[in-house]
C-alpha cells in the first residue's frame, strides 16, 4: 500500500498545509520508480520533438546497396531497415507520429468525455439516458475492432487513426466521468452550495469538477499505453500513417519479413513501443497512488 | 398566513417514486412527508422527532427547497417560498440556512475551511476580502482559531470540529431561519453538548430561529420550545417541550418518551413500550399508520387518518382517543 510508502503530507513539518494538487506533486515526487519511469519519458518526448535537429540521417533516404545492416554498423548506430533507411533516424521521427497517435486520442477522450460525462451525470434523468445509452453502442465493440472499423471506414491517414482511436476512448471517460459525478453530486456540500443559492455552473465548477477530476485523469492516464499500441496495431495493419512516413508499428510492419535476415533491427522498433507503454503505465501507476489522499 | 409566523407549512406532501425494471417503470411510492402543516414563530426553536425513516430529513430538505414538494404550501417571512422567482429564491436563500448530520460528506475536500464558509459569500458577490474578514471572524466565534484553521482541509479536522465549520458555513449569509438536520448525532456525547450549547449562544447573540431534527429525544427536549412528533411521514402530535415530556397523549409519542434512556430512576421503563419496526413507508397502513403497532387501536383507526385536534392550547394530537368522538378518554400512561 502506497499509503504506507508514502507519508499523507508533508504540512506537519512545514506548518502551512499544502493544497492537494501541491501535496500530490510532493508524493510524486518521493516515489523513485515513477520518477524514473517519468523521466524516460521526458527524454523519449524530447528526443522525439528535436528529431529534425538530432536524427543523423533523412529518415525517408534509403540505399540499395546497405540494405539490412547490422546493429553497430560506422554511421548506423542501429543499422539500418529492408530499404537501407538509417533505423535510429527512423525510430526518433517514428516516435513523433506514435506519441501524436497515442496521445491525441486520450487528451480528446479526457475533454469530451469528461463534459459529456459531467452533463449525463449532473443532469440525470433522459439526458443521461440519452448520452449513456449511445455511448453503450460505442462500448458494446471490442476496442481493437471499433478502431478497425471506424480507420477502415475512413481510410488510412493520421487525422483518420486519431478519430477512431478518440471514438474508441471517449466512451470509457465518459462513464467513470458519469459514475464519479453521480457520487459527488449526491454528497450533502453539493446540497449546501445549493441552498446557499449558488448557480449550477458555480458548483460545477467549484464543487463537482474539483472532485471528480482527479480519478477520471487517473483512468486517462491508463489508457495512454493502450491508445499507443491501438494505433501502433493500426499502422502494422495498413490504416494508421501510411509509408514512406517513419511510424513505430509501421515499421514493425514493414520490416517483419526480414526478421530471418536479421532478428535484432526488426525488434527496435517493438521495443521501442513496450518501453514508451511500459512507461505511460508506471507514471499512471505512481499517479494514482499519489492521488489517494484521505479525504 | 399568520403574521406571527416566521416558517409555515401547509399540507406539504412528498412522494419518491420507486422505479424498477428495463422501462424505469414506477412501481411504488415512498410516501415519505404526507401532508405536514408546521408554524415556527420568530426566535423559537421548533424541535422534529421521529425514529430513522419517518421524513424527518426530507422535509428540512422540502422546507429548503432542495427538493420540490409534490404538494402543499411553504411560506417564508411572508413569501410563498414555491413561487418566487428564482432571483427572488436565491435571495431568500440568505436568509435560510442548512446544517448536515453527517460532517464527513458536509465538506468539500478540496476546499480549505475558510474558502468553505466564504463560498456563499462569494455566491452572493461578496468582495473576497470582505468575505475573508467575515468568515475569519465568525470562525472565530465558533470556536475555532481562524489563523489555527483556517487554511487547514476538511480531513484534517474532528467531527465536531467540522459540524463547527458546518455551522459556520450556514451562519455567514446572516440567515433568520437555521434548518439543523441531525447536527450532534454523528458525534460523541461529549462533544455534543458542546455543540449543543454553542448552537443556544449563536442562537441568543444572532435572534435566530431554530428547525431542531433529530430522533433523540433527550437533545430534543433540551433545545426545543415546541416539539413536533413524526411517524410515517406525519405529524401525529405537537406542543410545547414541557407539554409533551409531561402530558403527552398521542400513543406513540408516550412510547417514545417511555423508550428513551433516561438518568432519571423514576422514568426508566420496565418493559418495551412498543416493538417492531415502523411499518414500511411504502405502503402505509390505511388511516392511522401507526394503528399496526399502536395498543389501543381501535377499528375506526383503520378507515381514515385522524385529524388534529386541540387537547390544550398549542398542544394537537392526532388520535381518535382524543376529541368529541369518544369523549377524549385517556389511556393510562
Amino acid at each position: 500500500m502506497s499509503v504506507i510508502a508514502l507519508p499523507q503530507s508533508p504540512s506537519t513539518v512545514a506548518g502551512a498545509p499544502m493544497s492537494y494538487w501541491r501535496t500530490v506533486a510532493w508524493r510524486l515526487s518521493q516515489d523513485r520508480a515513477t520518477l524514473v519511469a517519468g523521466t524516460l519519458l521526458l527524454l523519449i518526448a524530447l528526443s522525439a520533438l528535436a528529431a529534425p535537429w538530432i536524427a543523423p540521417h533523412d529518415p525517408s533516404a534509403g540505399a540499395i546497396r546497405l540494405r539490412l545492416a547490422p546493429v553497430g554498423t560506422p554511421s548506423h548506430v542501429l543499422g539500418t531497415d529492408e530499404q537501407g533507411r538509417d533505423m535510429l533516424s527512423r525510430l526518433l521521427w517514428g516516435g513523433r507520429m506514435t506519441l501524436i497517435a497515442g496521445l491525441t486520442p486520450v487528451v480528446v477522450a479526457f475533454v469530451v468525455g469528461t463534459v459529456l460525462g459531467v452533463i449525463a451525470g449532473y443532469a440525470g434523468g433522459l439526458m443521461n439516458t440519452l448520452i449513456m445509452r449511445t455511448m453503450d453502442i460505442f462500448y458494446a465493440f471490442p476496442a481493437v475492432l471499433l478502431a478497425i472499423a471506424v480507420s477502415g471506414a475512413l481510410g488510412p491517414g493520421l487525422l483518420n487513426t486519431l478519430i477512431s482511436l478518440s471514438i474508441v476512448f471517449v466512451p470509457r471517460v465518459v462513464r467513470v466521468a458519469e459514475s464519479a459525478t453521480v457520487q459527488v453530486k449526491g454528497l450533502e456540500y453539493v446540497a449546501a452550495a445549493k441552498a446557499s443559492g449558488a448557480s449550477v455552473w458555480q458548483i460545477l465548477r467549484h464543487h463537482l469538477l474539483a472532485n471528480i477530476l482527479g480519478p477520471v485523469l487517473v483512468f486517462a492516464s491508463t489508457q495512454v499505453s493502450l491508445s499507443i499500441i491501438l494505433a501502433a496495431g493500426l499502422s502494422f495493419l495498413g490504416l494508421g500513417v501510411t509509408p514512406p512516413a517513419a511510424e513505430w508499428g509501421l515499421m514493425l510492419n514493414t520490416l517483419r519479413q526480414s526478421i530471418y535476415v536479421n532478428a535484432v533491427v526488426p525488434a527496435l522498433p517493438g521495443l521501442a513501443i513496450f518501453v514508451t507503454s511500459m512507461a505511460f503505465n508506471l507514471v499512471s501507476d505512481g499517479l494514482r497512488d499519489a492521488m489517494e489522499i484521505r479525504t | 398566513m399568520s403574521a406571527a409566523s416566521l416558517l409555515q407549512t401547509r399540507g406539504l406532501q412528498k412522494h419518491f417514486p420507486l422505479r424498477a425494471g428495463v422501462l424505469r417503470r414506477t412501481q411504488a411510492w415512498v410516501r415519505a412527508v404526507d401532508d405536514v402543516s408546521l408554524d415556527v414563530k420568530p426566535g423559537e426553536t421548533l424541535g422534529i422527532v421521529g425514529e430513522s425513516g419517518c421524513g424527518k430529513s426530507t422535509l428540512a430538505r422540502l422546507i429548503l427547497r432542495l427538493v420540490e414538494p409534490d404538494a402543499g404550501s411553504i411560506w417564508f417571512d411572508g413569501e410563498d417560498v414555491l413561487r418566487v422567482l428564482p432571483s427572488r429564491l436565491k435571495r431568500l436563500r440568505r436568509d435560510m440556512q442548512l446544517v448536515f448530520q453527517d460532517p464527513y460528506a458536509s465538506l468539500n475536500p478540496r476546499l480549505t475551511i475558510e474558502d468553505a464558509v466564504a463560498f456563499s459569500l462569494l455566491v452572493h458577490g461578496a468582495r473576497r476580502a470582505d468575505a475573508r474578514d467575515k468568515t475569519r471572524a465568525l470562525l472565530g466565534r465558533v470556536g475555532l482559531d481562524p489563523h489555527l484553521y483556517g487554511r487547514r482541509y476538511p480531513h484534517e479536522l474532528s467531527g465536531g470540529q467540522r459540524q463547527r465549520v458546518n455551522i459556520a458555513r450556514a451562519l455567514v449569509l446572516d440567515p433568520k431561519l437555521l434548518v439543523l438536520d441531525e447536527p450532534v448525532s454523528a458525534l460523541d456525547k461529549s462533544v455534543q453538548a458542546q455543540v449543543l450549547n454553542l448552537l443556544l449562544e449563536l442562537k441568543a447573540d444572532r435572534a435566530l430561529t431554530y428547525v431542531f431534527i433529530s430522533h433523540d429525544l433527550n437533545v430534543i427536549e433540551y433545545v426545543s420550545d415546541r416539539v413536533l412528533v413524526m411517524y410515517l411521514g406525519q405529524v401525529v402530535e405537537s406542543g410545547t417541550a414541557d407539554a409533551l415530556a409531561e402530558a403527552s397523549k398521542h400513543p406513540y409519542t408516550q412510547a417514545l418518551f417511555a423508550s428513551a434512556p433516561s438518568m432519571d430512576p423514576d422514568r426508566r421503563m420496565e418493559r418495551p413500550p412498543i416493538t417492531g419496526d415502523p411499518p414500511n413507508p411504502i405502503n402505509p397502513p390505511s388511516g392511522c399508520r401507526f394503528r399496526t403497532r399502536c395498543a389501543f387501536a381501535m377499528p375506526q383507526c383503520a378507515e381514515a387518518v385522524p385529524p388534529a385536534v386541540a387537547v390544550a392550547a398549542g398542544h394537537h394530537v392526532a388520535c381518535y382517543l382524543y376529541g368529541e368522538a369518544t369523549g377524549g378518554a385517556l389511556p393510562p400512561r
